[in-house]
């Protein structure tokens, strides 16, 4: 593997290890202290930004494992994210129920949910998943929106309160960042952990060439559906706390264009790597505030449409970022951070 | 028994388009091997194209419509040349992925500079409604459904009886070969997808004139061609014309007798419920073919 030169693995354990040498882990737990410290410095408003994206993070990492790890193309993790948020919802708003007892039940039906629209998935490979994904995300949407309006609220939805631990109300946007980052942290560990399993191995499997791998004794059907399943956990997760971070609930949050959203972060943060999840979340996020930010603007430029001029924009600049990744950098923003660090370290020499 | 007759037409002259939108999806399909999940905002940009021609410039019909025409051929061949070309031999998840990046700019590009609105055409075709043992037939629907049904024979006959067709079915059938027979398989690809965004306008033209030109014929058109695509089999110019009819009857029905139950909305839901069946139990739909796969 690309580690600097004089460092060898000398135990299965070494190789297998998340976090390889001294320095690695000197500053994976310094970033960790410095990101808990964030709160710190930040003004609420870029808590609000690091909120969203934390959130956000937590839905690309499980797209990240069923598409970019096992290779299952998924259009519907909003609609996912929808029926892990209407769960916690309804138990915390309608049961009154604490949030972390509605966060578990939250990811589990969630899980279900995607373990029945991944079913196709035994017969049909490529896109025709895409395909049954898009059938879920448009009935899902339909049912969140029609199926028991006096429960589910309808169009008009519900509203959550936000998550109480213990007692304590997390009001504030500083404790709603140390909530959603502890998770966030979490599940990104869970899916660095599980990628090096023996069911990451077969998701890799599946994903390079399917039929070799069922002739190696994967079991794709399994396998399969075990992606669904993580990968819709994790959408659970993301909307349980996308519902109680806003307080409210609807269908217009879990639309076609978030869960191409969601696929657009990965392509852009590379496929099949976790540290390509955060570089896209990342990218993704701050390219969205950037329009927002300069939509006023440009809203002078087309005074007939200036009041559309922000959602036009950010889908003409969301399909330009996809097609300009996929044409000039497929492998996406991690292969750059791989090239980057191989450069480092070799410096000041070219190779 | 009236209603249930007026809802089989009402859904049999809606499937008629429906079969159309479908026939763009299969040529692509068949020709290049992406499925073009862009195809219904080519049905939006085609009725907006169209209608700013016609009630905004206020050219004649026919001239908007050769105008139209033409354009849109223009953008297919842009679409081909300048984001699908770069990605041959790339996995499949890119092709699709490009598709729904080209489906946001155009999307972007209407809303930037129509706005989100709704329109509706001048009255197109002549006639009035017509009435048959009490089922009501619009003539906008009805000339719809003739047009539709017209153009699609047209392809047909394009892709089964001219030379420009053999030479798209020959790169249908195998890329390699047809490139070693000297056919330039690039410029097949760019034909197929002008041909394709042709049909989308034709497509959105006659959707726009019955239901309203509006950013909303994006969806309508996927909603409506993808379940179709699959229900007739991915790679089949007959199956396009049987699921679109089908899908349209269904959804007809559906939106009829299933919508007072449950409070509206059915009609964007029940194709696709359709097409999950399908997924599981006839994954290849009725006239696809099965592949078989090596390793």
């Amino acid at each position: 593997m690309d580690r600097p030169s004089g460092t060898y693995n000398v135990s299965y354990e070494q190789d297998m290890a998340i976090v390889r040498t001294r320095t690695q882990w000197v500053l994976s737990i310094l970033g960790l202290v410095l990101l808990f410290c964030l709160p710190l410095f930040l003004g609420r408003q870029w808590l609000v930004m690091v909120n969203v994206a934390g959130i956000s993070l937590v839905s690309v990492l499980g797209l990240g494992i069923l598409t970019g790890y096992c290779g299952q193309i998924s259009v519907g993790q909003a609609a996912f994210m929808g029926v892990g948020g209407y769960i916690s919802a309804f138990l915390t708003a309608h049961l009154g129920l604490p949030f972390l007892v509605a966060l578990p039940c939250a990811a589990l039906g969630a899980g279900l949910v995607g373990i029945l629209f991944g079913l196709p998935s035994l017969r049909i490979k490529g896109f025709y998943l895409a395909m049954s994904t898009l059938a879920a995300q448009f009935i899902l949407l339909w049912c969140f929106g029609h199926i028991r309006p006096d429960i589910l609220g309808g169009l008009d939805g519900i509203v959550v309160p936000r998550a109480d631990l213990g007692g304590i109300a997390l009001k504030t946007e500083q404790s709603q960042f140390y909530l959603i980052m502890t998770i966030a942290v979490l599940m990104t560990f869970l899916a660095k952990n599980l990628v090096r399993t023996r069911t990451g191995r077969a998701f890799i499997a599946i994903r390079d060439n399917d039929v070799a791998a069922e002739l190696m004794g994967v079991n794709l059907f399994y396998y399969k559906l075990l992606a669904s399943f993580i990968c819709s956990i994790y959408a659970g997760v993301a909307g349980s706390l996308w519902v109680q971070y806003i307080r409210h609930v609807d269908p217009s949050h879990f639309t076609l264009l978030e869960s191409i959203w969601y696929l657009a972060t990965l392509i852009v943060g590379g496929m099949g790597s976790i540290t390509g999840a955060l570089f896209g979340t990342a990218f993704m996020r701050a390219l969205n505030e950037a329009i927002a930010y300069f939509s006023p603007t440009l809203g002078a430029v087309f005074p007939n449409v200036a009041i559309s001029v922000f959602a036009s924009l950010s889908m003409i600049f969301f399909g330009l970022v996809i097609v300009l990744f996929l044409i000039f950098e497929p492998r996406g923003l991690a292969h750059r951070w791989e090239m980057f660090k191989s450069s480092y370290r070799l410096w000041p020499y070219p190779y | 028994m009236t209603d249930f007759l007026q809802l089989i037409v009402s859904g049999l002259l809606a499937g008629g388009i429906y079969a159309l939108i479908a026939l763009g999806v299969v040529f692509i399909y068949k020709s290049t091997q992406i499925f073009n999940f862009a195809q219904g905002d080519f049905v939006m940009i085609g009725a907006f194209l169209v209608w700013g021609l016609l009630v905004q410039l206020e050219l004649p019909f026919w001239l908007s419509m050769v105008l139209g025409i033409v354009l849109i051929a223009v953008i297919g061949l842009l679409v081909e040349r300048l984001l699908l070309r770069p990605l041959i031999g790339q996995p499949i998840l890119s092709a699709i992925m490009m598709t729904l990046g080209l489906a946001f700019i155009l999307k972007g590009i209407v809303a930037l500079i129509w706005g989100n609105v709704y329109l509706a055409y001048p009255k197109i075709f002549p006639g009035e409604t017509l009435h048959i043992w009490g089922v009501a037939l619009s003539s906008q629907a009805l000339w719809g459904f003739l047009i539709a049904m017209v153009s699609f024979g047209a392809l047909v006959f394009l892709f089964q009886r001219t030379r420009i067709g053999l030479l798209m079915r020959a790169t249908a059938e195998d890329h390699q070969l047809a490139q070693s027979t000297g056919i330039r398989v690039r410029r097949m690809f760019g034909i197929t997808w002008a041909i394709a965004a042709v049909v989308g306008l034709m497509g959105g033209v006659l959707m726009g004139s019955i239901v309203a030109v509006s950013p909303i014929l994006a969806d309508m058109g996927l909603v409506a061609a993808f379940p179709a695509v699959l229900l007739g089999g991915l790679e089949s110019i007959p199956g396009a014309v049987v699921g679109g009819l089908l899908i349209g009857i269904f959804q007809s029905l559906a939106a009829g007798y299933v919508d007072p139950l449950v409070g509206g909305g059915i009609k964007e839901v029940a194709p696709f419920v359709i097409m999950l069946l399908i997924l599981i139990f006839k994954p290849h739909g009725i006239f696809g073919l099965e592949r078989i796969e090596r390793v």
